[in-house]
């Protein structure tokens, strides 16, 4: 039997034929990104291929890098295999990465979602022979409301907070989940004000052609008072700060698949969590290795062994990929993770 | 049920007093009647007994939800509260429906003693019809645990806020054994639910002292008293009616036989607070024999020789019938030591003793309170009222520093509710010979943030996995402190410690700097005179 088409080895996936690694988070020569998350787009490899729509975002991130881009669906040959990117849909220029040779085909699927968010390239399922799943949220807790239903909530919160008197603070990861927000949410009651780490993203974004509303940087001379009933969309750590503070009178809130949780809510001292995730939820992850058609899977990031025994019991032959930070619920806790 | 679901998440979504009052100003002002009195009822400890047993429920959101049980139980173990787990995993409802708190909770009492597959419907089909957040309420209701971040002491506030009447009268009006499903709102808030006479008063409760005590002022202005380790209670004698309430407002009459007596002897209208404790002549047992009484309902006569309940009075809290509590401690002391001189002797009750002397001779006295069987001393300002709950300022606890040992961490589980996802329960074992020996539990005495880089450690240190358990690396050592230390065969170490905590986490120490379970039995002999005990008969392979 030839070795196996994707291995797994303590740098990342590795591909022996073609000579790269996928999302690898230790130095290599030639490294294939599925999106810009820090966890998957690292510093320090020789060349980088990812989409040409997550190319922006990667350079900005990265700086001086060797990086070329590649269209959604173009098929490339790399030493002795085809290798082609494919919509995620967890953010924009997401992709997940086709792996084929001679006949036989694996997918590495990065991160993703199955709804459509309105802003990021939809997910698309890839029909192969062994695919190489995220679980961040594989256990049945987790099972999202449809995202029109979380929009009216953050409207109506928005809107009550206004009102109020009291500016809106928005934790959120400053890279898909801060422009689906702003792009999801209907006309508020004030404008919508960013984070300066925020807004660089959000720039770049829309310098691409994504629609996204109309933001303002918070700069020294903005507060509540120029700006009554804001929404500022700010990244988890601008939480409680001096630079929150600013703003007087503030409601703060913070938008993540892990807000699900109550006891989670709680630790983070926050009374509002809107639950809403760029990952998968358990009926989107079974729907998608579904349509696969996949045999064969293997589990990564998240609930892996559990996810990995459920899979089993369904008739698949499933597998773990270890990350570099083995332990599951440990590292899926909220703290920097882009959910 | 709506209305109870949207008071308790603007409990939840808050940590601040005003807005937590707001929430229950308006609720106890807009609920239907008979909710308002189950929820007080609720805040106040006073839950509907159990009807559903936690395994049964796991069963049955197993099945309805189409997952197999091991899966079940990983979420459990994520979501660390059985109620939310249950009802995040139940698929969406068929048809919402808005029963009020008293339907359910009725409904609830009237199922006692039915048959399973009655109560099993009643139960399924209430999920069918509530909505993910009353379920998870509904939940709650069954599993009991029933907290809602609001003290007593808030409800109360709010409840003197909507109806007008005093805090400290609306406190007194709710105490005591009132039966929720008899009590109307006004009756409640206007007279007082328990009917019955045997309405205890509020107990008074004292802070830490984490000062010097010279600075609290002349020592004449305080009263110094043994701190026992017992069970707080108030014995009521009055016309036709003797009761003994716990500290948790619970009646514990009948498990204390030894005092019954008293209601012959106490005269009319007397109200005694004080500590029960077991009794060996002129000294308290270890609290761990006054334990092996608590929770019977009955007690069988080997134990009620072995571990003699005694009631050693601190405070008189009515006299004749009438209300003592502003009346200063000097005058309530002096009262309660002539009403105690009345009694015949033989009769299991003293005036706690007091401790006198300056400060410095406090000090000295303090220190050698296990000798005593005590845990410090109290002080009370002699000039002061007896307030209702905690007030600072008059009533403190100056306790003995606790024992304390270097241990090693080996085991590591994550917490529930608001700890769930962080690793906070912890095994610590000692040096024998060239093993490590679990000789404790502890889950407290961290912050949060050192919670959550313990976390990460484990995530990085696990050796083996136990289901929610990590066997982890020996290498994290922490100081332990303890109250007390007995002989136990229930403990492999064969010791039992009351009140393990850690006390900090020693990163300037390795595991080569742990203590040894020979200092521990060491400690046990010189405290107790024991050898520690045989521990359990250990599977074979447990090692």
């Amino acid at each position: 039997m030839a070795d196996p088409l994707l291995s797994f080895t303590d740098r990342g996936i590795y591909c022996a034929e073609g000579g790269f690694y996928i999302d690898p988070w230790r130095p290599v020569d030639r490294a294939l990104i599925t999106h810009g998350h820090s966890d998957h787009a690292r510093w320090g490899h020789g060349s980088y291929l990812c989409t040409d729509r997550a190319l922006p975002v990667i350079r900005h991130r990265l700086g001086d890098i060797s990086a070329s881009g590649i269209a959604y669906g173009e098929r490339r040959r790399i030493g002795g295999v085809t290798v082609s990117f494919h919509p995620a849909g967890h953010v924009p220029g997401s992709a997940q990465i086709r792996v084929e040779r001679g006949g036989e085909v694996w997918v590495a699927s990065g991160d993703y979602k199955i709804e459509a968010d309105g802003l990021s390239e939809p997910f698309e399922p890839v029909r192969c022979h062994t695919f190489i799943t995220e679980s961040t949220f594989g256990l049945p807790l987790f099972r999202w409301q449809a995202q029109a239903v979380v929009a009216a909530q953050i409207a109506s919160w928005w809107h009550t907070n206004a009102a109020e008197g009291r500016v809106s603070i928005l934790a959120a990861y400053g890279l898909g989940k801060a422009q689906r927000l702003m792009s999801m949410l209907p006309d508020g009651a004030g404008p919508i004000l960013t984070h300066g780490a925020v807004e660089q993203t959000t720039q770049i974004l829309r310098d691409q052609g994504y629609a996204l509303p109309e933001t303002l940087r918070v700069t020294a001379d903005i507060s509540a008072k120029s700006h009554p009933g804001a929404l500022v969309i700010a990244p988890p750590s601008a939480l409680g700060t001096a630079w929150a503070r600013r703003f007087g009178p503030v409601s703060e809130a913070f938008a993540s698949g892990w807000m699900a949780l109550r006891g989670i809510r709680r630790r983070r001292g926050l009374g509002t969590g809107f639950v809403i995730s760029d990952h998968a939820d358990w009926p989107g992850l079974n729907a998608a290795i579904r349509e696969t058609g996949a045999s064969r899977v293997f589990v990564t990031h998240g609930y892996t062994g559990p996810f990995r025994r459920w899979l089993e019991e369904q008739g698949y032959d499933a597998g773990i990929v270890e990350t570099e930070f083995g332990g599951e619920e440990a590292d899926s806790t909220p703290e920097g993770d882009a959910a | 049920m709506k209305r109870f679901v949207h008071l308790f998440n603007a409990l939840d979504s808050t940590t601040k007093t005003g807005a937590k009052t707001a929430a229950l100003v308006d609720y106890f002002r807009t609920a239907p009647e008979p909710d308002r009195v189950w929820t007080i009822a609720l805040l106040s400890g006073r839950r509907p007994k159990r009807v559903i047993n936690a395994s049964e429920l796991r069963l049955w959101a197993a099945e309805v939800a189409g997952i197999p049980l091991w899966l079940f139980e990983e979420s459990y173990a994520i979501a660390g509260d059985l109620a939310e787990t249950i009802a995040r995993l139940l698929p969406p409802p068929e048809a919402e429906q808005d029963p009020t708190l008293d339907t359910i909770i009725r409904s609830l009492i009237a199922l006692a003693g039915r048959a399973q597959a009655e109560r099993r419907a009643f139960v399924t089909a209430s999920w069918a019809s509530l909505g993910t957040d009353e379920r998870f309420l509904f939940n709650k209701l069954l599993t009991g645990g029933f907290r809602m971040g609001v003290s007593q002491g808030l409800m109360t506030r709010a409840l003197a806020q909507v109806t007008g009447v005093d805090e400290a009268v609306m406190a007194h009006r709710l105490m005591g054994n009132w039966d929720p499903a008899r009590t109307g709102f006004a009756a409640l808030t206007q007279e007082g639910g328990a009917g019955d006479g045997a309405q205890p008063y509020p107990f008074a409760l004292a802070s830490p002292l984490e000062d010097l005590p010279e600075n609290l002022g002349p020592p004449d202005d305080w009263l110094a008293e043994w701190k026992w380790d017992g069970i707080r209670g108030q014995i009521i004698a009055r016309p036709s009616t003797f009761a003994i309430w716990s500290r948790g407002e619970e009646l514990i009459t009948d498990r204390f036989p030894e005092f019954a007596p008293l209601q012959d002897h106490l005269p009319p209208g007397t109200v005694l607070d004080g500590e029960i404790v077991a009794w060996a002549g002129a000294l308290p047992l270890p609290f761990a024999e006054l334990q092996k009484r608590i929770g019977r309902k009955s007690v069988p006569k080997k134990l009620l020789a072995e571990a003699p309940a005694h009631f050693l009075a601190y405070d008189l809290l009515e006299l004749e019938g009438a209300d003592m509590r502003s009346a200063p401690l000097s005058t309530r002391r002096a009262r309660l030591e002539a009403v105690l001189a009345t009694l015949p002797p033989g009769l299991p009750i003293s005036a706690s003793p007091v401790a006198r002397g300056d400060w410095a001779a406090l000090t000295a006295q303090r220190a050698g309170a296990r000798e005593k069987m005590a845990e410090g001393l109290m002080l009370k300002r002699l000039s002061s009222p007896y307030h209702t709950g905690r007030k600072r300022g008059d009533w403190w606890k100056w306790k003995l520093d606790p024992f304390s040992v270097d241990a090693v961490m080996i085991y590591a589980q994550s917490g529930h509710g608001r700890r769930a996802n962080l690793f906070t329960d912890f095994t610590f074992a000692l040096r024998d010979g060239n093993d490590l020996v679990p000789f404790a539990k502890a889950y407290s005495g961290l912050t949060d943030a050192e919670f959550a880089e313990i976390t990460r450690w484990v995530g990085k240190h696990t050796q083996e996995r136990f289901g929610p358990v990590r066997r982890v690396t020996p290498e994290l050592v922490f100081e332990i402190g303890f109250e007390g230390i007995q002989a136990s065969s229930r403990h492999k170490s064969g010791i039992a410690l009351r009140f393990p905590r850690m006390l900090r986490w020693r990163r300037d120490k390795a595991v080569a700097d742990i203590d040894t379970m020979d200092a521990l039995r060491a400690l046990l002999r010189q405290e107790t005179g024991q050898p520690p005990a045989a521990g359990p008969p250990r599977p074979p392979k447990d090692n």
